[in-house]
C-alpha cells in the first residue's frame, strides 16, 4: 500500500540524524570548549539534571501528573548507588563504577513500584497531594534512620575503587563528566523512544482525557503506574550519577520538597509540552543555582519573578517560545519581528536594572546594614540612606515598564496578525 | 439464543431518588435500537449503567450472555462494547490520526507495550488509515482534535468509538447540536460504519431515529414503556400519551 511509507518509522531520516548528532557532538565538545573547573562542574550537573528533568516530564508533560515528590526517586537512587559504591570498594559487590548509575536506576524503579502503586491510584489534585505527602514522609523517615541515610552529615564515598576501567579510574572530573555524558545521551534517546511507543501514546491520551481512555480498553491507573515506574527508573539513574559526581549524599538536601520543587519549576520553565523542553530547563537550573547564586543573595527571588512571568505570558515554557517562533519563521513571517524583539530587549534592560537595584537595596537594608548604607551595584554605588538612589531606581523601572508595555501591545498585535495569516495559509493548503 | 445485550430488572438509585426503575430489555445481535424519551427520563444513566460508568443498584447487564454489571468500563470495553458521549469526548491535544490509533491499540493486543514503535505496528496503522477514510477525516489527519470543527469532532468521536472493533455500540445523542443537513449526512455515516453491529442510539430527532432504528425503546421515568418496531411505537397509545404526543404525527407527516 502506498500509505505505508507515510508513517513508517525512519530512525535515520536526515533531520533526526542531524539533531541527535549535534546533541552527541555538543556533549563531547562542551568540556573542550569550556575548560575551567567551574564549567566542568556545571556541565556534569547539567548532564544528570537533563536525565532527571526529562524523567520528570514523563509524569508532568506526557502524563499530566503533577508530582511534588520527584526527589524521592532521585534521592533514594543516590543513596542506594552510594551504598553500592561503598560495598563494591570493600569488595562486597563486584560492580564496576560504570554500572553504578544502573543500580541507582533500579533503586528508583523499585521505590516507584512500591510507592507508585498508591500514588497512581488517583489523578489530578489528589495525585499531587499524595506525592507531596510521600515526599515529606520519605524525607522525614530518612532522618530517623541515620545508619542508612547518614543523618545530617550524609553518606560519603570514594568513586575511585577497583580496577581501572580500560585505564579509566574516574578520579578526574573530566572522566566523570564523560560517564555522565554517555548516560545522558543514552537515557535521552531511550526516553525519546518511549514517546513513540503504544504505552507512551496512551499516556498522552490519559493526560488529555482519562475518562475516555477507560472506554477504549485501557486501565488508566495501570497506564499511570507503568509510566511512573519508568520515570522512577530514569530518575534513579540521574540520582546515581549525582552520587558519583559529588561522592556524598545528604538526606536533608537530596530528598526534600525544595529539591522536588526545583525539578518541577525548571521542567516547566524549559517547557513541558515539548520533549526537549526539560533539557533547556536542566541547563537553566544549573545556571541559576551556580551562577545566579554567586551574583546575588536574592537569586531565588529573581527566579521566582521570572517563573511568575513565564507562567503568565508563556505557559508552554521556553521550548514553546522557540517552536512558535520557528513556526512563524517557517511561514516566512519572521522578518517583521526583528525590530519588535529589539524593542522588547531594549525595554527589558531598564526594567531589570531598576527592579534589581530596588531588590538589592532592600536586601542590603535587611541583611547588610551593618556594613554601611552604600552598596556596589554593577560598579555603581547605591546609597540606601539617600533619596536619590531610590528615586533613580524607581524612575528607571517606571520608564522601562512604560516602554515595555507600549512595545508589548504592538508586539501582541503584530503577532496576532501573523498567526491569523498562518492559519489562513494552512486552511488554503488543506483545500488545495 | 444469546442476545448481544440483555438487561434484567436493572435499577439505579441516587440516594432515595430512583432514576432507573426496573428495566428489562433484550437486544438481538445486529439489531439497531433507538432509545427515546423526554429529558431526564434516564436514557444517559441507562447508557452509563450498561457501559460501566455507573454500577447498578440492582439487576443484571449481560453482554453476549456474560454478566458485566459492576465491571469497570475498560473491562466491559474489552468484552466488545464501546460507547460515545453526549458531550464530545476525545483527546484534544492529539492529532486525529493519533486519536483513532489510540482507539485501535488495545483490540490488536498492543496493550501497555513500550518495547515497540507505534510506527512499526502495520496492522494498527492500516486499521487507523481505514478508519480515517470511513469517518471522512483524511484531510484532517494531522490536525489536533481540539482544532476540528464541531461536526468533525463528532465524526472523530464516532471513529474512536468504533476503532476497537466492538460489536455492541452505544451512541449517546450523536447528532446533538448539529444542523439538519449535518445530521442527515451524519446519520448516513453512522449507518455505514456500524454495518453488522448491534447499535443503541439515544436520539432526540424523531425523524432521524425512526429512519435509523429497527426497533424503538421508549424510556419514561426510568422505565421502558414500549419496545417495538417504529410503526408499532408510533401507533402505541401509551407512548403517545406519555411522551410523543404530536411529534409522532409530525414525524409521519414529515414523510420520514
Amino acid at each position: 500500500m502506498t500509505t505505508h511509507q507515510y508513517y513508517r518509522f525512519k530512525p535515520w531520516n536526515i533531520g533526526r540524524y542531524l539533531i541527535w548528532s549535534l546533541f552527541a557532538i555538543a556533549l563531547i565538545v562542551a568540556p573542550l570548549v569550556f575548560k575551567s573547573s567551574l564549567a566542568l562542574t556545571m556541565l556534569s550537573q547539567m548532564g544528570y539534571l537533563i536525565i532527571i528533568c526529562l524523567s520528570y516530564n514523563i509524569l508532568l508533560g506526557q502524563g499530566g501528573m503533577l508530582s511534588f515528590g520527584h526527589a524521592v526517586y532521585t534521592g533514594l537512587g543516590s543513596f542506594i548507588a552510594i551504598h553500592a559504591m561503598n560495598l563494591a570498594s570493600k569488595g562486597g559487590l563486584p560492580i564496576p563504577l560504570v554500572l553504578i548509575p544502573l543500580i541507582g536506576g533500579l533503586a528508583g524503579m523499585f521505590f516507584a513500584i512500591l510507592l507508585g502503586f498508591v500514588t497512581t491510584k488517583k489523578s489530578g489534585t489528589t495525585f499531587a497531594m499524595i506525592t507531596l505527602g510521600i515526599g515529606e514522609l520519605v524525607a522525614s523517615m530518612a532522618l530517623m534512620f541515620p545508619g542508612f541515610f547518614g543523618g545530617e552529615g550524609g553518606i560519603t564515598t570514594d568513586r575511585v575503587y577497583g580496577q581501572p576501567f580500560f585505564g579509566i579510574t574516574f578520579g578526574p572530573q573530566i572522566q566523570v563528566y564523560y560517564l555522565i555524558a554517555v548516560y545522558c545521551f543514552v537515557c535521552t534517546g531511550l526516553m525519546y523512544a518511549f514517546t513513540a511507543t503504544p504505552l507512551g501514546r496512551i499516556l498522552n491520551a490519559v493526560r488529555d482525557n482519562p475518562e475516555r481512555v477507560e472506554f477504549i480498553g485501557y486501565n488508566t491507573q495501570r497506564v499511570r503506574y507503568f509510566a511512573f515506574i519508568i520515570s522512577g527508573f530514569f530518575a534513579g539513574i540521574g540520582g546515581g550519577l549525582a552520587a558519583i559526581n559529588f561522592e556524598i549524599v545528604n538526606a536533608a538536601d537530596s530528598l526534600n520538597a525544595i529539591r522536588s520543587g526545583g525539578y518541577l519549576l525548571f521542567t516547566f520553565l524549559g517547557g513541558a509540552i515539548f520533549f526537549f523542553g526539560p533539557i533547556i530547563g536542566a541547563v537553566l537550573l544549573v545556571f541559576a543555582s551556580v551562577l545566579l547564586s554567586e551574583l546575588s543573595k536574592a537569586w531565588q527571588l529573581y527566579f521566582g519573578l521570572v517563573f511568575v512571568f513565564m507562567v503568565m505570558f508563556a505557559p508552554g515554557g521556553i521550548a514553546s517560545l522557540i517552536m512558535m517562533n520557528l513556526r512563524v519563521a517557517k511561514f516566512g513571517k519572521f522578518n517583521r519581528f526583528w525590530a519588535l524583539y529589539g524593542g522588547l530587549l531594549l525595554a527589558v534592560i531598564p526594567v531589570v536594572i531598576g527592579a534589581a537595584a530596588l531588590i538589592e537595596m532592600i536586601y542590603h537594608i535587611q541583611l547588610n546594614s551593618a556594613l554601611g548604607p552604600t552598596l556596589n551595584f554593577f560598579g555603581a554605588a547605591l546609597d540606601t540612606s539617600g533619596f536619590g538612589s531610590w528615586f533613580g531606581a524607581v524612575a528607571i523601572l517606571a520608564v522601562g515598564l512604560g516602554v515595555l508595555e507600549v512595545v508589548r501591545r504592538r508586539f501582541v498585535r503584530v503577532w496576532g496578525h501573523a498567526q491569523e495569516e498562518i492559519e489562513a495559509e494552512i486552511k488554503r493548503r488543506e483545500m488545495a | 439464543m444469546t442476545h448481544a445485550l440483555e438487561l434484567k430488572g436493572l435499577r439505579k438509585n441516587f440516594g432515595k431518588t430512583e432514576i432507573i426503575r426496573g428495566i428489562d430489555l433484550a437486544v438481538a445481535t445486529g439489531e439497531r435500537i433507538g432509545v427515546i424519551g423526554p429529558n431526564g427520563a434516564g436514557k444517559s444513566t441507562l447508557f452509563n449503567l450498561i457501559s460501566g460508568r455507573l454500577a447498578p443498584t440492582s439487576g443484571e447487564v449481560l453482554l453476549n450472555g456474560q454478566r458485566v454489571d459492576g465491571k469497570k468500563p475498560f473491562e466491559i470495553n474489552r468484552l466488545g462494547l464501546s460507547r460515545s458521549f453526549q458531550i464530545t469526548n476525545i483527546f484534544p491535544k492529539l492529532s486525529v490520526f493519533e486519536n483513532l490509533r489510540c482507539g485501535v491499540l488495545w483490540s490488536l493486543g498492543y496493550r501497555y507495550t513500550f518495547l515497540r514503535f507505534l510506527s512499526n505496528l502495520d496492522d494498527a496503522n492500516e486499521r487507523t488509515e481505514e478508519l480515517l477514510r470511513q469517518v471522512g477525516l483524511e484531510k484532517k489527519r494531522d490536525v489536533h482534535a481540539v482544532n476540528l470543527t464541531y461536526a468533525e469532532q463528532r465524526a472523530l468521536e464516532i471513529g474512536v468509538t468504533i476503532a476497537g472493533g466492538a460489536n455492541v455500540i452505544l451512541l449517546d445523542e450523536p447528532t446533538a447540536g448539529m444542523s439538519k443537513t449535518e445530521t442527515a449526512h451524519f446519520i448516513a455515516l453512522i449507518k455505514q460504519v456500524t454495518v453488522g453491529k448491534t447499535l443503541l442510539t439515544v436520539e432526540h430527532d424523531m425523524g432521524v431515529v425512526f429512519g435509523l432504528a429497527d426497533k424503538i425503546a421508549v424510556v419514561v421515568y426510568g422505565e421502558v414503556i414500549a419496545f417495538d418496531t417504529p410503526a408499532a411505537v408510533r401507533a402505541n397509545a401509551r407512548v403517545q400519551e406519555a411522551y410523543l404526543g404530536s411529534s409522532v404525527a409530525d414525524a409521519q407527516g414529515g414523510g420520514h
